[in-house]
């Protein structure tokens, strides 16, 4: 559940708290783009609850709270990006001003009229992650969102991703990169579907006895499993 | 079902066809060609192309559509915008009615312009109303557009979705009666050709074009539609907010 919630993935259990950045932390197939999707209620799951604010997840009274920005872009390539915008705004039935917003905080303005295909694999990114702006949502689910951007890109998103949370959004964002992990609030390391560890990163790197999180993690993972 | 996101979708469509002219000059362009083509081959053997130029006239927006609203769809579910959309606020009949409505604004654009070359230059006779034979070769767009729509469940990737047009609609043409009048077929043919939609939706158009609108022409309009709507049933099916 997310949000003064609970997620359970292969019987652990955690929260999240509202208006915080989550890191969603482990190696390739640990489980972070199939937990995401319980999230957002694409993933039919086998057994167990997730409730999203308080809701089961998927349920359609959610759709207009919960962003999500998939990690293979999931926009039109034969559309513009604001076209793109346009078309989804009108999907999620938010305020026409939006698609300018969404534009603004992911800095595409200049480039809003060139067509989704012919762009950098991190502006296709960007375009993803305007498109979850939208609505305004309470709970922002971001699968790499930062992937193939370079670093100013990266340290302006994250400052968009504070001034959100700041302002009551809750984000859950999966990422590889470590260095991204000392910029979130709380930490949810994943290996093989279970729950390594969850706190925040001073916690994290106290417990491991770790000198910096990347040093952590590692001791985490090739730990045996208990 | 919300107009809105209805509207929002068949505006997409239409903006990405928009976006690629050559498709669109293909569509256009193409069966009017054929259309002039079989004139052309026919021209010495009188009442050929009036038997079968009507028909053919209807089946084209068929065949394009089916290719269309297949490839696009299984983009759709391939790029993952398919699995944003499921995760928005957008019920699945209002996906599907935007894309039918897309195709058929496509389809009608299409049907004007091969019936006004085949009506006028190339001097197509029909004895029943023209707007009839307009008429049916939009539906059979649509019928097109829904089967289109079920087949792209059935494929991985745009090839397999483009066999399924000489596997799912080249028998079906070889069996409406287009070619050999469905008496003279074996007793096993006819059957499957009974079973086969675009059976009904040839016969509508011949009996158009005899102007002979009787019951049996009211059924063969039953049929396309209620196969129309099966098709849109199970397409929407297809369409899992949830996935393994």
């Amino acid at each position: 559940m997310v949000r003064g919630g609970r997620v359970a993935l292969d019987d652990l259990t955690c929260t999240v708290e509202p208006g915080s950045v989550t890191g969603l932390l482990g190696p390739s197939g640990s489980g972070k783009t199939t937990f995401i999707r319980a999230i957002v209620g694409v993933q039919r799951v086998e057994r167990g609850r997730v409730e999203v604010l308080g809701e089961p997840a998927g349920v359609s009274a959610l759709r207009a709270e919960v962003g999500y920005m998939t990690q293979s872009g999931s926009v039109y390539d034969d559309l513009t990006i604001r076209e793109n915008l346009r078309f989804f705004a009108r999907i999620v039935g938010t305020r026409a001003d939006a698609v300018e917003r969404a534009l603004e905080a992911t800095s595409l303005e200049k480039e809003r009229d060139r067509v989704v295909g012919r762009l950098s694999g991190g502006q296709r990114a960007r375009v993803s992650l305007a498109v979850a702006l939208l609505g305004a949502p309470r709970l922002l689910v971001l699968d790499e969102p930062t992937v193939g951007l370079d670093p100013v890109l990266r340290r302006d998103l994250w400052r968009l991703f504070h001034k959100l949370a700041a302002e009551g959004t809750t984000l859950l964002v999966s990422s590889h990169v470590m260095d991204e992990a000392e910029r979130c609030d709380a930490l949810l390391l994943l290996r093989d579907g279970r729950l390594l560890a969850h706190g925040t990163p001073a916690e994290i790197r106290r417990c491991t006895g770790g000198a910096d999180l990347e040093e952590a993690f590692l001791r985490l993972i090739e730990e045996p499993p208990a | 079902m919300s107009v809105r996101a209805t509207v929002a979708v068949a505006a997409r469509v239409l903006a990405q066809l928009r976006r690629d002219p050559r498709t669109l000059a293909l569509v256009i362009g193409v069966p009017a060609l054929l259309e002039t083509l079989l004139e052309q081959i026919l021209a010495g053997r009188a009442g050929m192309f009036q038997h079968i130029g009507a028909p053919l006239l209807g089946l084209f927006p068929f065949v394009t559509m089916f290719l269309v609203t297949s490839i696009t769809m299984l983009r759709e579910r391939n790029s993952g915008t398919l699995e944003r959309l499921m995760t928005l606020p957008i019920g699945k009949l209002d996906l599907l009615a935007g894309y039918g409505a897309a195709f058929a604004l496509l389809a009608a654009v299409q049907v004007a312009f091969v019936a006004a070359i085949a009506f006028g230059p190339l001097g197509l006779e029909v004895q029943g109303p023209r707007w009839i034979v307009a008429a049916l070769a939009v539906g059979n767009a649509i019928l097109g557009s829904a089967l289109g729509l079920a087949a792209s469940a059935f494929a991985r990737t745009e090839f397999q979705a483009v066999q399924f047009m000489p596997g799912v609609v080249f028998p079906q043409i070889l069996l409406c009666g287009l070619f050999v009048a469905r008496e003279e077929m074996a007793r096993w043919l006819r059957w499957v050709s009974d079973a086969l939609p675009l059976t009904y939706a040839y016969d509508a158009l011949a009996h158009t074009a005899s102007n002979t609108l009787d019951d049996r022409f009211a059924l063969d309009v039953a049929v396309v539609a209620c196969v129309t709507v099966l098709a849109l049933a199970l397409g929407a099916a297809s369409l899992r907010r949830r996935t393994a």
